[in-house]
């Protein structure tokens, strides 16, 4: 079970009574429209204070039941929208989300991950913010003194010291992506757009600094979705069997950590492999599929999944690898994600020549 | 600290018209950010200055904006090196149209050197890519890396060592390659599931196989057609083939001339093919297993005219080594002679058409020809019943020559 959700609901149920009684300018609008962006993230009045802790009112926090991994990061995401509009409900892929839409990601590590919710370092706040004609990446990069994050479309990287979730003393050269880079990964049709909010990845429950509440539900509620479906698609937490099968949470995990590129208008189109959760085709989301221009990052093997083979695999060896030319994702990681290759690999050596995964009883 | 400060600082900005500008950008410790600063605020019809230097970079750079050229102070003058790179998967990945490189080197890339994705009217000028380590299976794949692109004009590079293919266009339509050098590669020049190219006036020279035309299945874009070979130089194909197995091109074999797989309107004229040591000209199916009902794995509709072969044979490489050495004499061309092919589980048969017209071997002799005529697409060479009768010399229309609007 990932922390993400765990640190929100420590972070902002310590704030619970900020603001009270005192009415907060909202959200400043104009700057979140404005054709350029602001030079410090405290402009757009996302949040109350100067360390982006407490949300301003009318930006919500939400967890993703599967999310992408990067190098064991906390994200702590918020939406917002401008009052009185809302997003429409898409049964497959993100929302649509209306003109002003705000989401917004900080990437953050604490001082001791296996206390996530302590000594809490910002790095950056990254915006994906809808504009009339698209939408617009915007980062900004976090002090030392956590006070304020300046704009930084392009970035050196920032050094990070942590205990990792095992215990382990770790050093980071965290990269920021520039702009363009962002887009490496937000790209549909040659424009960019968001990855994570759909309903699947929303379809669960979050606590809230007042209960704990299915996602959907609540947006639905607040006005923020125009219709949240009772059978709604439910992504499973990749790491907890008690949400999916073995063959769904592999496909979960590579759905979000691959598929923002392998899907048929992605950046990876060209290499025909679709690992999106929704493509039922197994040759296309791998089995058996020989690479196209993989060069040495095939690493001499025959296809992207070998069923029942993982070591035989160029997917779990592009999982593993941290050679730059060879490593999948390209961007966004420095370390292995040990959690994920070892589903994936569950996963590919329980395979049948089919793809087909037969669940051990009592699983 | 706020680095765009110190990139709108450090980079030079000079206005020459009302709307286009020029930036210069010098090496030196802070280049990552300074070049990349300058691809991300350049506006489109700006010109990118890269002062004479070598630039040490950490990362892969990207272009993202239109009508930008990026222009260095000629290919040994200025030198992007990316020795040091330690993220991104190519050297740089330019991603708008209307784009032009040219005047600089981009050397060991851990990836892809210079790729261009979706791109409309790029246009790659007098660069050169290198590995400067020589062949080795852990350099980049693809030099010059154009793929899902319409409108592409390569001229005048310089790619040695990818470990792939030096100039490699994939999935794009309307393509000139030419006046380029070639050597050290896997592949010196691959042209793959594209449409309407013209190859002409290179030399590929030292690699495993020089010139390629390929077709794969389960691709967004494949049937490839109307491909051009002319007036190229593709001698002394010889380096020992060091693709990482599993690629398709680690199956070509050393000291191939030209390849043609799986595509139609193939026309190879008026070129130069000599000292490579298995075959000057191989014409093959596609043939591993098919599961795309769609693809056609049979080369057709080829035509192999007035060309000036020299040596040839003399070191089979590959499966046609055994097949030499089974005392099959290797030909100028090999042809496998499939007809027959199954996709998705159902056997398919198609009349292959095979034209050679006034070709020279030496000063009077007429190159040699073998049909290995295997029974189907695919199958082992084992099965082959060899015949040298040349197939009949009908005339097929030529393709239409490549016109580009920014040529």
């Amino acid at each position: 079970m990932r922390v993400a959700a765990l640190v929100c609901v420590l972070l902002f149920g310590a704030f619970s009574i900020a603001g009270a009684g005192v009415r907060a300018p909202g959200v400043a609008l104009d700057a979140v429209l404005a054709a350029r962006p602001a030079p410090t993230l405290s402009a757009y009045r996302l949040f109350l204070d100067a360390g982006a802790r407490v949300a301003n009112a009318g930006v919500t926090p939400y967890a993703l039941n599967t999310a992408l991994y990067s190098d064991g990061a906390l994200k702590i995401r918020h939406v917002y929208m401008p009052p009185g509009a809302q997003a429409r409900h898409r049964d497959d892929g993100v929302f649509d989300f209306p003109v002003g839409t705000v989401l917004v990601k900080t990437f953050a590590f604490a001082a001791d991950m296996r206390a996530p919710a302590q000594d809490v370092r910002y790095l950056e706040t990254r915006l994906l913010i809808r504009h009339e004609d698209g939408w617009v990446a915007r980062p900004y990069v976090w002090n030392a003194a956590q006070t304020e994050a300046r704009y930084a479309p392009v970035s050196a990287p920032i050094p990070v010291d942590f205990i990792d979730a095992a215990g382990a003393s770790a050093h980071l050269d965290w990269a920021v992506p520039n702009q363009n880079q962002c887009r490496g990964c937000h790209d549909r049709d040659d424009a960019i757009a968001p990855i994570g909010p759909s309903a699947r990845n929303l379809n669960g429950d979050f606590a809230y600094r007042d209960v704990a509440e299915n996602q959907l539900r609540r947006w639905t509620r607040l006005g923020l979705l125009d219709r949240a479906p009772e059978d709604a698609p439910r992504a499973p937490d990749a790491f907890d069997p008690a949400t999916g099968s073995l063959a769904e949470r592999a496909r979960a995990y590579l759905d979000v950590n691959c598929a923002h590129c392998h899907n048929p208008q992605g950046p990876a189109r060209t290499s025909g492999l679709d690992l999106r959760a929704s493509n039922d085709a197994p040759a296309r989301w791998g089995v058996r599929k020989r690479p196209v221009a993989a060069g040495r990052a095939s690493a001499g093997l025959e296809f992207a999944i070998a069923p029942g083979a993982p070591d035989a695999s160029i997917l779990v060896h592009r999982m593993q690898s941290l050679d730059p030319g060879v490593m999948m994702p390209e961007l966004g990681r420095q370390t292995r994600d040990a959690e994920g290759v070892a589903l994936v690999r569950a996963w590919i050596a329980r395979m049948d020549a089919d793809g087909h995964v037969t669940e051990a009883a009592g699983e | 600290m706020n680095l765009m400060l110190s990139v709108l600082a450090a980079v030079a900005l000079m206005t020459t018209a009302a709307e286009a500008r020029t930036w210069r950008v010098r090496p030196g410790p802070d280049a990552q950010e300074l070049l990349q600063g300058a691809f991300i605020q350049a506006e489109p019809g700006d010109t990118i200055r890269l002062t004479e230097g070598r630039y040490e970079l950490w990362a892969g750079l990207s272009l993202d904006v239109d009508r930008v050229t990026l222009r260095g102070e000629g290919a040994d003058r200025t030198i992007l090196s990316f020795t040091g790179q330690r993220q991104g998967a190519e050297g740089i990945l330019i991603t708008s149209d209307d784009v032009t490189f040219r005047d600089f080197a981009v050397e060991n890339a851990k990836g892809d050197a210079i790729k261009a994705q979706g791109c409309a009217r790029i246009t790659l000028r007098d660069l050169r890519v290198e590995w400067t380590g020589g062949p080795n299976p852990e350099n980049g794949a693809y030099g010059l890396y154009p793929v899902n692109c319409t409108d592409v004009l390569i001229d005048g590079a310089v790619v040695r060592g990818a470990s792939d293919a030096g100039i490699y266009v994939g999935q794009s339509r309307n393509i000139i390659v030419r006046n380029s050098l070639a050597e050290y590669n896997v592949a010196g020049i691959e042209i793959e599931n594209s449409f309407n190219a013209d190859v002409y006036r290179n030399v590929a020279t030292r690699n495993t196989g020089g010139i390629l035309v390929f077709d794969l299945p389960g691709l967004p874009q494949q049937g490839g057609h109307a491909i051009r070979l002319f007036e190229n130089r593709i001698v002394q194909n010889d380096t020992p083939n060091f693709a990482p197995a599993g690629n398709i091109v680690a199956g070509v074999p050393t000291g191939t001339g030209v390849m043609v797989m799986a595509n139609r309107d193939v026309h190879v004229f008026e070129n130069e093919i000599g000292d490579n040591g298995t075959a000057n000209v191989l014409i093959v199916a596609y043939r591993a297993q098919i599961d795309d009902p769609n693809y056609n794995p049979l080369p057709r509709d080829v035509t192999i005219r007035n060309n000036r072969f020299g040596r040839s044979g003399f070191a089979p490489a590959g499966d046609l080594a055994s097949l030499a050495a089974a005392g099959v004499p290797l030909p100028d061309i090999l042809w496998d002679g499939a007809t027959n092919y199954v996709a998705a589980g159902t056997p398919r048969t198609e009349p292959v058409r095979i034209a050679l017209i006034g070709n020279r071997k030496g000063e009077r002799d007429l190159p040699t020809f073998l049909s290995l005529g295997v029974p189907v697409a695919g199958a082992d060479l084992t099965e082959a019943a060899p015949d040298p009768t040349p197939p009949p010399a009908v005339a097929m229309p030529e393709p239409e020559r490549v016109r580009l609007p920014q040529d």
